[in-house]
């Protein structure tokens, strides 16, 4: 079974600060890490490589740097590694990304599962697992929460939903995006690590993927961002009483009946 | 200060945070407070390597050095003495085997060891012998292709957890340390038990037995080297692991001057926090100097042991007697920096004060450690007078 497992770096969040006037993120300065659902995307593929045997590929499109995440996908046991890095990938949106990454899953050949974190922590669109699985016109299961069963040619995963969750049963190959639910993701080995110091990351541009300029990064993308802006806050909408049960009991249904004079 | 540190150091650096933060912190108090064994964070440590760093590649280790055994045990200490200690004295168990083993006993025990399936122990205190190693009790007689051992080891570390046990005991009585011999011995040998569980002070979630042995047989190929040889396994065994125990005592020292440190900038008093007055200020930089000054003594000694050196016993013992040490006054500085808050169970200093304790005391006491330095310093002097 080939695992694909297609991961992003993204800054920390935990570090991010938020430029209030412009309403972007400030970059400058903020340690970039693999997106932590993308490792939980990892552990899955790696405990099923174990259950069931085959190998797992961690794909990234970035700029150089991008291979740090790669690397450390090594060190938590994946067998290879390959960085779609090209300037002219550069500004993709989620479409053009989705393509890109699904042009590279066509030139492995033999794949027969990708897995991606339910949504990048920095641009929180949730669209790039979808996309992949759109692009290369293969079933997807999002935001899913176990992998029930898997074999050469189905799995079973239980998805969550906002009214519960769904169990379903799909052929392979397909496309995932996981929850954090799933598993703990392993830290690195110290022969993981070892590993990962000296591999040796495979690189993809334009050419590799016989991709045309229209058709990736900026170029490729449909998507225009007119202007970002940060959300108001909702207002004061929590109230607190405080009292005896009984108190509180008449205060609470009066908020239920209406009858408190709050609109 | 920068230490010159590998990228394989700096790596072992980061697992050992790693796990520290996600598996042991959460649990310390309760290790501590329950008296028990971390099982669980040692299958941690197993699974990303950590016991292989001390083992020879030829055996599944990754055989990085007494160096990266201290940075390990250093960063593990951080955050609890008594897991750090759980993990370092299964390089204490297995450098009998590594030093002195014969080929057949390293490829018998060591793959398992490196991958953490089995854990060590190492066996030489008794009750009636601790500094004075020569007045040990246990004996093993050979009877056919068999040693036949008899005696009680007293404060073993890991005592009933571990699966492969070294252990020195007297083959021939008459002649003092030379008498000596060291043993393999596995668990579930018949004859072999354990006794009492000891209630210590500090270092709660290590655990601390008696090991006991009635009529227990084992294969003459279980002895370690030749008989005779068991005291100079030990003390090879105790030089070589003595930085361990120092870094052990860096450790524990640098995470109390952490909590220190981030309790004095959240303290106020008279309207200040308390780490902008001077006594404070005083306090906070001699412990940082001291702890500074007892790694890199702790590096200096444990790179002497990576580079080769014959003869490095005189600094394995400063760099245990003075880390050790200063790990004592560190801690108990950093009580003092929290003051009340810092006598209580509910802050973790006090535990660390109580863990500092023991690394004074074991693996050679610091008055021994002492005799040590003094005995090379006048044995360096008489020869350079000779020459």
């Amino acid at each position: 079974m080939h695992f694909v497992v297609a991961v992003k770096q993204v800054p920390d969040t935990g570090e991010v600060r938020i430029d209030e006037e412009r309403g972007t993120l400030i970059r400058e300065g903020v340690p970039s890490i693999l997106n932590p659902f993308d490792a939980y995307a990892i552990e899955e593929a790696l405990q099923w490589r174990g259950e069931i045997g085959g190998r797992v590929t961690v794909v990234s499109m970035g700029p150089p740097q991008a291979e740090e995440v790669l690397r450390e996908a090594i060190s938590m046991g994946a067998d290879d590694t390959v960085l779609l890095s090209d300037p002219a990938f550069a500004g993709a949106d989620t479409w053009a990304t989705s393509n890109t990454i699904a042009r590279a899953v066509e030139k492995m050949g033999d794949v027969d599962m990708v897995l991606t974190g339910k949504q990048a922590i920095d641009g929180d669109t949730a669209q790039t697992g979808p996309g992949i699985a759109a692009s290369l016109d293969w079933p997807q299961l999002t935001f899913v929460g176990e992998v029930r069963e898997l074999d050469v040619d189905r799995v079973v995963v239980r998805r969550e939903t906002e009214s519960g969750f769904e169990v379903i049963d799909s052929p392979l190959p397909v496309v995932l995006s996981v929850l954090k639910d799933l598993n703990t993701p392993r830290l690195p080995s110290l022969r993981g690590k070892m590993k990962a110091r000296k591999a040796e990351i495979t690189v993809w541009g334009l050419d590799d993927l016989a991709l045309e300029e229209s058709e990736a990064g900026l170029e490729g993308s449909p998507t225009r961002v007119v202007r970002v802006q940060t959300p108001p806050p909702r207002g004061k909408q929590a109230r607190i009483h405080r009292g005896e049960p009984e108190e509180l009991a008449v205060i609470l249904a009066d908020i239920l009946l209406g009858e408190d004079g709050s609109p | 200060m920068d230490y010159q540190l590998s990228e394989d150091h700096e790596a072992i650096r980061e697992i050992c945070s790693e796990i520290a933060e996600r598996y042991v912190l959460p649990v310390r108090e309760e290790l501590d407070r329950e008296n028990r064994f971390p099982r669980e964070i040692m299958g941690k440590m197993a699974e990303s390597d950590l016991f292989t760093i001390y083992v020879p590649e030829e055996y599944g280790g990754t055989d990085m050095g007494v160096l990266a055994l201290c940075i390990a045990t250093e960063e593990l200490s951080k955050t609890c003495g008594g897991v750090a200690v759980c993990y370092a004295a299964n390089a204490l168990g297995a450098l009998p085997l590594i030093l002195m083993g014969t080929e057949e006993q390293k490829k018998r025990y060591l793959p398992s060891l490196a991958s953490g399936e089995k854990l060590a122990a190492f066996a030489l205190t008794e009750p009636d012998a601790g500094s004075d190693a020569a007045a040990i009790k246990t004996r093993a007689e050979k009877e056919g292709d068999e040693y036949v051992i008899n005696g009680t080891k007293q404060w073993i570390t890991n005592g009933g957890e571990a699966d492969v046990y070294t252990v020195i005991a007297m083959t021939d009585p008459g002649r003092g340390t030379r008498g000596t011999s060291a043993f393999i011995v596995e668990d579930g040998t018949p004859g072999f038990s354990y006794g009492k569980k000891e209630d210590k002070m500090g270092i709660r979630a290590s655990c601390t037995r008696e090991l006991i042995f009635e009529d227990c047989r084992i294969p003459a190929g279980n002895l370690i080297g030749r008989e005779g040889l068991g005291f100079a396994v030990a003390m090879k065994t105790l030089n070589h692991s003595r930085p361990g125990v120092a870094a052990q005592a860096v450790g524990i020292a640098q995470g109390a001057l952490d909590e220190a440190l981030a309790y004095a900038a959240q303290r106020k008093q008279f309207g200040q926090r308390i780490d902008s007055f001077q006594g404070m200020q005083f306090m906070l930089a001699d412990m940082a100097t001291r702890i500074e000054a007892a790694r890199a003594l702790t590096y200096a000694a444990a790179r002497m042991i990576d580079q080769g050196a014959k003869r490095f016993e005189k600094e394995a013992a400063m760099a245990k007697v003075f880390a050790s040490d200063t790990a004592m006054r560190v801690t108990t500085d950093a009580v003092q920096v929290l003051g009340g808050y810092g006598y209580m169970r509910e802050y973790p200093v006090e535990k660390m004060m109580r863990d500092a304790k023991i690394t004074q005391i074991y693996e050679g006491t610091n008055q021994i450690q002492r005799s040590i330095i003094a005995t090379s310093l006048i044995r360096e002097s008489a020869s350079r007078r000779k020459s």
